[in-house]
């Protein structure tokens, strides 16, 4: 390599001048100059504004619009009672649309373990709803859900119920959709997890003639749980923030389930109270990261 | 070597990163000019920008030119870009219509006009935005303008007041009329004439079957034809509550009943807006509504066209702009039994009986960031003559222009004009103050459970709406 270098030509020269160090600096520098403008001073800068008044459909004003508020917007922010139903709201669909993710996705993946005629071909297919768009599949389920015509309610003779627009119903219609769509993610990394567990365990268990569900529980739950774990996060991470798919159902306003993520839009996208919605988004961030932590905390346990 | 080297890319960097900087401060800046002064230097700024572009322009102008007018996606936007041909042979300027969805068109402008961007020299706005775009310095004063050109005599004053005043009563004009839209009734007489539904009509009520003379009776035609075991239902109505369909139809009833949405003047809700009058007209749209076909909790314009052309309705109610489409035999079977009518009157619990119409239509300003404003103006003063007018309304325009109104030329124009010109009279809007999206998100997600689903009462989902909307009004200094 240095043979090769000190062979070459004077304009080489110059760049063997250029330390190995300083060439880093030189690779590193513009990527960290673009996280800086896209991710760092944005995050800093929504920091920032998150304890004004700020809106931006407004002149701005220094003092006025933004205008200082300390924490008074977050205590506004968590003193408001129907804030708290939408909070409430956004947790019953994580429970509901992880839980059936899990349940379903791991389900699956054993079912899918046992060898027979076309599995790859339905393993194939069974992931092809996570390959789609989140807002295809939004009003691609609006449609199934029609009352008129849809084939949901067709199919399992619900009669005439509205699922996209009713208020008794509109959350079970995103998490259905979320679920169908989602569920395959479980399931790739649940069935990565269950490949991966060698099989001389379940023979040493089959000689001390354990039974299935000694096997289920010592041998197969223990071994899978870290990726199990590795898709709860991601699966819990995107069902907090959900959006694309439950606009797609249901749109926005009454109709639709009073989720954080579509409040959050209508604040700082409709009516650019951009200094709440600031606030508003770092709640669900401190939310998010604290969930996380803790899954995390048992992810690493798991490890161990 | 190597520092030099280093040096050399720093510096390059930091220029960049400089170079941003004032881009992003330039922009600051004229944010921060535009918000101190707020409405008045708007109009100054306007002007400023107009001379400092007026050499460009005038360039533009000669070489003919190019403006570009901001409208939702629907056929009257259609008609606007086939009546500036007009004015593109007199002037040589061509203009393009750009037509934005309806599901996202307010937030669009909205968001190009907080970025200051001159994509548009003209946009055709919501009525309601006109105080918010004015207050963000976002429209061009147009106050002068209006007054030189006559346009306060021309058009009807109702719709100088709702379409262009920022203040209402303050005497700043924003815009000029464009669209005089408003909610109407489109019914199917073959029904309503049959005299087998006359008769039945008559022994269940005891009066007969016709027009509704009022909203008591608009409900009693409803629950007669309602026949949901033959897939026929007895009204279709918006139920929609993603942007302002379901409100634009909440206040008119509850103007009707006597109640009324808030003081305009003194920013009052409580007391107001939750009176008992304001109840009853709540209560009826939430009766009314259950005479609508399954799946209406999302109706919109088309929806109840599409009811109506299917034959599942004897009648629906609309924005005036959205019944070409039922007056034209290719698009409705029913076209030719197709007769129109005007929200009606209702006698309200204090004996007294009111009619009004919710306010629907736009009307056109000019962008404070145009670099065309010249030709803007050009356009405008070509487009507020009469014969343009009367042209506008031939084409299937909505005109606010009083002498093309009550022209028979107008009136025999269209099935549906009689109806219009009369609506024109009754017509009232929805808050136009700056805040106006927030009290239409808020009366929405309050009211909209109560209206589509039944969830609590009429008096509950007020006094929630009635709570936040002073809550609202508070922050932003109105009241105290």
């Amino acid at each position: 390599m240095f043979r090769r270098r000190n062979e070459i030509s004077s304009t080489s020269i110059q760049y063997r001048a250029l330390s190995d160090q300083a060439l880093i600096r030189a690779f590193v520098l513009p990527t960290i100059v673009l996280l800086v403008f896209v991710n760092i001073f944005p995050l800093f800068w929504s920091l920032v504004l998150s304890f004004t008044n700020f809106t931006a459909k407004f002149p701005l004003v220094w003092g006025k619009n933004p205008k200082f508020m300390g924490i008074g917007q977050y205590i506004r922010i968590l003193s408001d009672p129907a804030i708290w139903v939408k909070f409430i709201t956004t947790a019953k669909y994580v429970l509901m649309s992880v839980g059936g993710e899990m349940l379903l996705g791991f389900g699956l993946a054993l079912l899918l373990q046992i060898k027979f005629k076309g599995r790859e071909i339905i393993t194939t297919l069974l992931v092809l709803p996570m390959t789609m768009s989140p807002v295809i599949v939004g009003l691609m389920w609006k449609l199934f859900y029609d009352p008129n015509w849809g084939m949901f309610n067709y199919l399992l003779g619900f009669g005439k119920i509205d699922w996209a627009t009713d208020i008794k119903y509109n959350l079970y219609a995103s998490v259905i959709a979320d679920v169908w769509m989602w569920t395959p993610f479980v399931f790739l990394l649940a069935l990565a997890g269950l490949s991966a567990i060698p099989q001389y365990l379940y023979e040493a268990a089959e000689v001390d003639r354990a039974s299935w569900w000694f096997k289920f529980t010592r041998i197969t739950i223990p071994m899978v749980w870290p990726l199990l774990l590795v898709a709860l996060i991601f699966r819990t991470m995107e069902a907090f923030k959900v959006f694309d798919v439950t606009m797609g159902i249901s749109g926005r306003g009454a109709t639709a389930p009073q989720l954080l993520s579509i409040y959050l839009y209508d604040t700082a996208f409709v009516n650019w109270k951009t200094g709440i919605g600031s606030a508003l988004g770092y709640i669900v961030l401190i939310m998010i990261i604290a969930i996380t932590s803790i899954f995390i905390k048992y992810l690493n346990k798991a490890k161990q | 070597m190597k520092s030099k080297w280093f040096l050399v890319l720093t510096v390059g960097l930091a220029f960049i990163l400089g170079l941003t900087m004032a881009m992003v401060g330039c922009k600051t800046t004229t944010a921060e000019t535009t918000a101190a002064e707020t409405t008045a230097a708007a109009t100054t700024a306007a002007a400023e920008t107009t001379a400092a572009e007026t050499t460009a322009a005038a360039e533009t102008t000669a070489a003919g030119g190019e403006i570009k007018i901001a409208w939702a996606q629907w056929a009257p936007s259609d008609y606007l870009q086939k009546l500036s041909e007009g004015f593109t042979k007199e002037t040589g300027v061509t203009v393009i219509v750009e037509q934005v969805p309806w599901e996202t068109f307010v937030q669009k402008y909205n968001a190009e006009m907080i970025a200051q961007n001159d994509t548009w020299d003209i946009i055709i706005g919501d009525s309601q935005d006109v105080g918010a775009m004015a207050t963000g310095g976002h429209y061009v004063d147009l106050t002068q303008w209006i007054k030189d050109n006559g346009v306060l005599d021309s058009f009807t004053p109702a719709s100088m007041t709702y379409y262009a005043e920022y203040p209402k009563g303050g005497g700043k004009y924003w815009a000029v009329p464009v669209e005089g839209d408003a909610l109407g009734w489109a019914y199917r007489k073959d029904l309503f004439e049959d005299p087998a539904n006359m008769e039945a009509f008559k022994a269940k009520y005891g009066y007969d079957l016709g027009v509704p003379k009022d909203w008591n009776a608009l409900k009693d035609i409803a629950e007669f034809f309602n026949d949901p075991a033959k897939d026929f239902y007895g009204v279709a109505i918006y139920g929609d509550n993603g942007y302002d369909s379901m409100v634009m139809f909440v206040e008119q009833l509850i103007w009707a009943f006597g109640g009324d949405i808030g003081d305009y003047s003194t920013y009052q809700i409580d007391g107001i807006l939750n009176s008992q009058a304001s109840v009853d007209g709540l209560e009826y749209y939430n009766k009314l509504f259950k005479f609508c076909p399954p799946a209406f909790n999302d109706a919109f314009y088309v929806k109840t066209n599409d009811a109506y052309v299917a034959g599942k309705v004897p009648m629906s109610a609309n924005y005036f702009a959205f019944f070409p489409g039922l007056a034209n035999e290719a698009t409705n079977p029913y076209a030719k039994d197709t007769g129109y009518f005007v929200c009606p009157p209702q006698k309200g619990r204090d004996g007294q009986t009111r009619q009004f119409s919710a306010l629907g239509g736009q009307g056109a300003s000019v962008v404070s960031y145009s670099k065309k404003q010249d030709l803007a103006f050009k356009w405008l003063e070509w487009f507020i003559k009469p014969e343009t007018q009367m042209e506008w309304a031939k084409l299937g325009g909505y005109t606010c222009h009083a002498a093309t109104l009550a022209s028979q030329e107008f009136l025999d124009a269209t099935p549906y004009n009689p109806a219009f010109a009369k609506t024109m009279e009754i017509f009232k809007d929805f808050w136009a103050v700056p805040e106006y999206s927030e009290l239409l998100t808020t009366m929405s997600t309050t009211l909209g459970p109560y209206v589509i689903s039944n969830k609590g009462t009429a008096k509950e989902a007020l006094d929630a709406c009635t709570k936040e909307w002073t809550r609202i009004f508070t922050d932003a200094g109105y009241l105290k």
